[in-house]
């Protein structure tokens, strides 16, 4: 197996709210090998968003990280200083956001910020410029010379998706970390973006972390998957395994609450029933038991640990 | 681009028609009969009735309203009452003082405003963004007309640094300056502050939005992100409000140019309007709602620049 490119430990970040302390993410472990491509999935208010705020150190003022590290290439992310930061960012590290409609600059052409994310190579302007038009050809833009000196109102929410996956690529990153890059736009539209960021990341050979809340999404394109709930990661393993047999009982959830598993003859949505736990007062014991159905009395005393190796579950009860 | 260039202007046009007629009907309101004030109480009512026929006062105001339009698509803006000299002539002598005083009083406004409004910004809830903040509320609600009295006080008369009446020898650059640094700075003192709050207020706005977070993912440095992709944005809506606040400076140069004595547009609206000198009002309040409507076509036009959004006439 080869080094990972990212691994996160221990991982614990607070917000400090006017209800008190926010516990956003506890103890969280991760690790990503180099040319994997892994997913995140979890409900909103899970973590996923904070987790990559930390990563790309892009959290807000009111967040502090309380403790772990997150190794990149073998490097402490949380002791690098600002501006070696920002020498990765856009780099060795890349990012996709989730709404494209927000996410391009609306008064600069879509050409001037492909040029401007180039800031660090010596090349002449002509140079940069047909980079950014074969990586527009790249992503499947059609007519992309016309587009370059077009704006992002100009095009439609999949075009400034399949723009933001070129700037994040044109740089050949390590890691890609696309944040729910889906889920603004259509099911079909959805697909051909999945195959097409799938046919790049094998050929820049990167690393992607992929986080979304559609489960389809994610077994159709993930290597690894990481269940996370309420901040913690409640399973981690190899997609197959966690779809086919899951260990946790959130994760069994989940499945069973997927709309695409559902028969057509049941009438019922099912779900999981309760809510999120209040984050500025988490239960003492494991994250879940609350709304678990299969929790014992070590459950809500003793918080279960995420340890070993491939597919695993925080779970006492957990079914190997 | 042209396209909105020249949609803009032909709305520009039917604002400053619609402007100048109710003007007219604004002035031809005005209580005082124009004969008895020009000619005294003593007058009889022949040389009455003489002096509003040579000014057409006897004629039923659509006609005269008609008139004043025919001659002004001639470049006939009437003749003064007094001098008998073309009030066309007269307006367009006065109205460079005027122009050069409030386009001074907003550049040196928006030169020390925009600058002090993004700092404010980038280092919100510092001692300067606290102090401009103190002092912008201040300046706003101090009226120009005191603000130039203590100026007046402290600069010209104590300190002696700056002369206090007239606008300065003409063909003299430099002497023309020294006199322009009072009344601009009366004049745009107090748009600093407002203009630094505008500008603050936008930037802090723009600086969350998600595409300065994807500038900053892409590790473009922070000046860049600054300057190209927020401040571009932030100041859309403040050069709006400039093109706008020209307005108020224009009605603000009235006062900055009697207490000064500087020669102006607003002076000589002063004195026709005490005199009931209906040609030099109505010349001089069409020509200053021209450069009014011209500014706000500027400031649309910049906007559409800076935004091509407004260029293709999206709202943004």
């Amino acid at each position: 197996m080869s080094a990972p490119v990212l691994n996160i430990s221990n991982l614990s970040v607070n917000y400090s709210t006017d209800r008190g302390t926010l516990h956003a993410l506890r103890d969280v472990d991760l690790h990503i090998q180099a040319g994997r491509i892994v997913g995140i999935v979890g409900e909103s208010g899970c973590g996923k968003s904070t987790l990559i705020s930390t990563i790309i150190r892009l959290l807000s003022a009111n967040a502090c990280v309380e403790e772990g590290e997150v190794l990149f290439q073998g490097e402490d992310l949380l002791a690098l200083d600002a501006k070696a930061m920002r020498k990765l960012r856009g780099n060795e590290l890349a990012m996709v956001f989730q709404d494209p409609m927000t996410s391009l600059n609306p008064v600069l052409s879509i050409g001037r910020q492909m040029l401007d994310i180039q800031y660090r190579d010596d090349g002449s302007k002509a140079e940069k410029k047909s980079r950014s038009l074969h990586m527009l050809e790249r992503v499947g833009i059609p007519d992309a010379a016309t587009q370059l000196d077009r704006y992002p109102h100009h095009l439609s929410g999949g075009m400034r998706q399949r723009v933001a996956i070129a700037m994040a690529l044109m740089t050949e990153p390590s890691l890609l970390i696309a944040d729910e890059p889906t889920t603004a736009l259509d099911a079909t539209l959805e697909i051909q973006i999945i195959q097409r960021l799938r046919q790049l990341q094998r050929d820049v050979g990167c690393a992607v972390l992929f986080i979304s809340h559609h489960l389809g999404v994610i077994s159709e394109l993930c290597d690894e998957v990481v269940v996370m709930y309420a901040g913690e990661v409640v399973e981690s393993g190899g997609t197959r395994q966690v779809f086919d047999a899951p260990k946790h009982p959130y994760t069994r959830g989940l499945l069973e609450c997927d709309p695409a598993s559902i028969q057509a003859s049941d009438n019922i949505l099912p779900v999981i029933p309760g809510q999120l736990p209040d984050l500025t007062d988490p239960p003492p014991g494991c994250i879940f038991q609350p709304r678990c159905d299969r929790s014992v009395a070590q459950c809500s005393s003793q918080r279960p640990r995420l340890d070993g190796q491939g597919h695993r579950a925080a779970c006492f009860v957990a079914t190997s | 681009m042209l396209e909105y260039v020249i949609r803009r202007s032909g709305l520009a046009l039917v604002i400053l028609l619609l402007a100048v007629t109710l003007l007219f009907a604004m002035i031809h309101m005005m209580p005082g009969d124009p004969a008895s004030i020009l000619l005294g109480p003593k007058a009889s009512p022949e040389l009455k009735a003489a002096l509003n026929q040579r000014m057409g006062l006897d004629q039923p105001l659509l006609v005269q309203l008609a008139r004043f339009y025919a001659d002004l698509a001639q470049g006939d803006l009437g003749t003064d009452v007094f001098s008998n000299r073309p009030v066309l002539e007269m307006v367009l002598e006065q109205l460079p003082y005027t122009i050069v005083l409030v386009l001074a009083a907003i550049g040196g406004a928006s030169l020390v405003g925009i600058p002090l409004g993004c700092y404010s910004a980038i280092r919100h809830n510092s001692l300067l963004d606290r102090l401009v903040g103190v002092m912008s509320v201040a300046f706003i609600a101090i009226p120009s007309f005191v603000i130039a009295l203590y100026l007046l006080l402290l600069l010209s008369v104590k300190w002696r640094w700056f002369p206090a009446m007239g606008a300065g020898d003409s063909g003299d650059i430099v002497d023309q300056a020294r006199h322009l640094v009072l009344p601009a700075l009366a004049l745009g003192l107090g748009w600093v502050g407002y203009i630094a709050r505008l500008v603050r207020t936008s930037m802090l706005e723009v600086m969350e939005e998600n595409h300065i977070r994807t500038a900053r993912a892409f590790g473009l440095s922070e000046r860049t992100i600054i300057v190209h992709y927020a401040l571009r944005i932030a100041v859309l809506p403040t050069v709006t409000i400039l093109g706008l606040g020209i307005g108020t400076m224009l009605s603000g140069a009235l006062f900055a140019e009697i207490v000064f004595s500087r020669p102006g547009i607003g002076k000589l609206l002063h004195e026709g309007v005490l005199t009931r000198n209906y040609p030099v009002v109505m010349g001089s309040v069409l020509m200053t709602t021209a450069f009014f409507v011209l500014c706000t076509l500027i400031s649309d036009v910049i906007n559409a620049m800076l935004d091509p959004r407004v260029r293709d006439g999206e709202s943004s």
